[in-house]
């Protein structure tokens, strides 16, 4: 009789003091990924319809990540507000799953409810090349899934999407130096050509949210 | 929607009602009973008037949930000799407990093995959040915790 696997209710979680919180190869995810984005392509008939798709892949994986994260830090408090949780989002949601912040948080400036998160190179679209006729997909839809559930799982309901962004000239060579610095641990585009787009994440909040957050100012 | 009107019989101090509450509807529910008591004492009517206790008090919840950052937000609502503690996870659900005035480290103590409960039974990707808890384990994983905190 092979022994039993352990209850999903006796393992442990994680948190502070716990040996390494387990990773995954990026090759192997991006083979995953990319079976994910080919079995969705085969059953769809448009673009968007492509993209809801692999939002909705992600938004249950935020959720989850959500409750993973609070409970590891072990502090016992949820964020009640908006700058927070977008904080939140782009560093310790970011750190758990990519190993690194996210590259920038904005605020736009001509609509007050729209934030950006930047990534200059999510893995989602590391290994993907978009053909033309596909114009304006971006696989990383699956992140905007995983912010959007995030979010709205902490209760600030918002419409995550993700856009190529071509990268401008300063950006280019900023990201594309450092190269040279790997040295047994191979930095993992050694063999890609650069990146041209960095991929931003608009979330646009319900109105509703922001008055709520208006109010707690107070 | 429809409430029973309860008769007011004497809330009983003995009996315990554990709900977790997702964003429509409970997703999980237990009674428990303090050693000694009887568990077939429960009239209809009392726990009947028990349910509308703590559900009327998800308004109170609602409001305290954004003046604090902590999850467990104490007591929120007092009705006859009766007490409605919360505790909110980082997702906004909801654990509620009606008791009969309990020490509160206990009941802290209660919710946060039943939050690591949680945690670990939503990282099952066939358990879909904010929906109806059927895992048997966790029924009987939560109603240990009971024994071993609130009795």
């Amino acid at each position: 009789m092979s022994r039993s696997t352990p209850n999903i209710l006796d393992r442990p979680l994680g948190g502070r003091g716990a040996r390494s919180e387990g990773s995954v190869s990026t090759s192997a995810f991006a083979y995953l990924y990319s079976e994910l984005v080919q079995y969705h392509q085969s059953r769809v008939a448009s673009i968007s319809e492509l993209e809801r798709r692999l939002e909705s892949s992600g938004y249950g994986v935020g959720l989850k990540v959500l409750e993973l994260l609070a409970y590891r830090a072990r502090e016992y408090k949820r964020e009640t507000r908006l700058m927070n949780i977008l904080q939140f989002v782009s560093s310790a949601v970011w750190k758990s799953l990519f190993g690194k912040a996210a590259d920038s948080l904005e605020r736009s400036i001509d609509h007050a409810d729209e934030f950006m998160i930047v990534d200059y190179e999510p893995i989602t679209s590391m290994y993907v090349s978009v053909p033309s006729d596909l114009g304006q997909l971006s696989v990383d839809a699956y992140l905007s899934g995983i912010i959007a559930g995030v979010l709205d799982g902490a209760g600030f309901t918002a419409r995550v999407t993700a856009h190529s962004v071509t990268l401008e000239e300063h950006e280019v060579s900023a990201n594309n130096a450092p190269n040279a610095n790997s040295s047994g641990s191979g930095s993992v585009n050694n063999n890609l050509p650069p990146r041209k787009d960095k991929a931003v994440f608009l979330v646009k909040f319900a109105p509703e949210i922001l008055e709520r957050d208006a109010t707690l100012d107070r | 929607k429809t409430f029973f009107i309860p008769l007011f019989t004497m809330a009983s101090s003995q009996l315990l009602l554990f709900v977790i509450v997702g964003k429509n509807e409970p997703l999980y529910e237990a009674e428990f009973h303090k050693l000694g008591g009887t568990s077939s004492g429960t009239s209809d009517s009392v726990t009947r008037q028990n349910y509308f206790v703590l559900h009327s008090a998800l308004d109170l919840v609602d409001k305290a949930s954004w003046t604090t950052n902590n999850m467990y937000l104490r007591v929120v609502d007092k009705i006859n000799h009766q007490q409605v503690s919360t505790f909110l996870t980082a997702g906004n659900i909801k654990f509620m407990l009606l008791h009969g005035g309990k020490n509160e480290d206990s009941i802290k103590n209660f919710f946060n093995e039943v939050y690591e409960l949680y945690v670990k039974l939503s990282m099952n990707p066939f358990y879909k959040y904010d929906t109806p808890i059927t895992s048997k384990f966790f029924d009987t994983r939560v109603r240990a915790v009971a024994r071993r905190y609130l009795s």
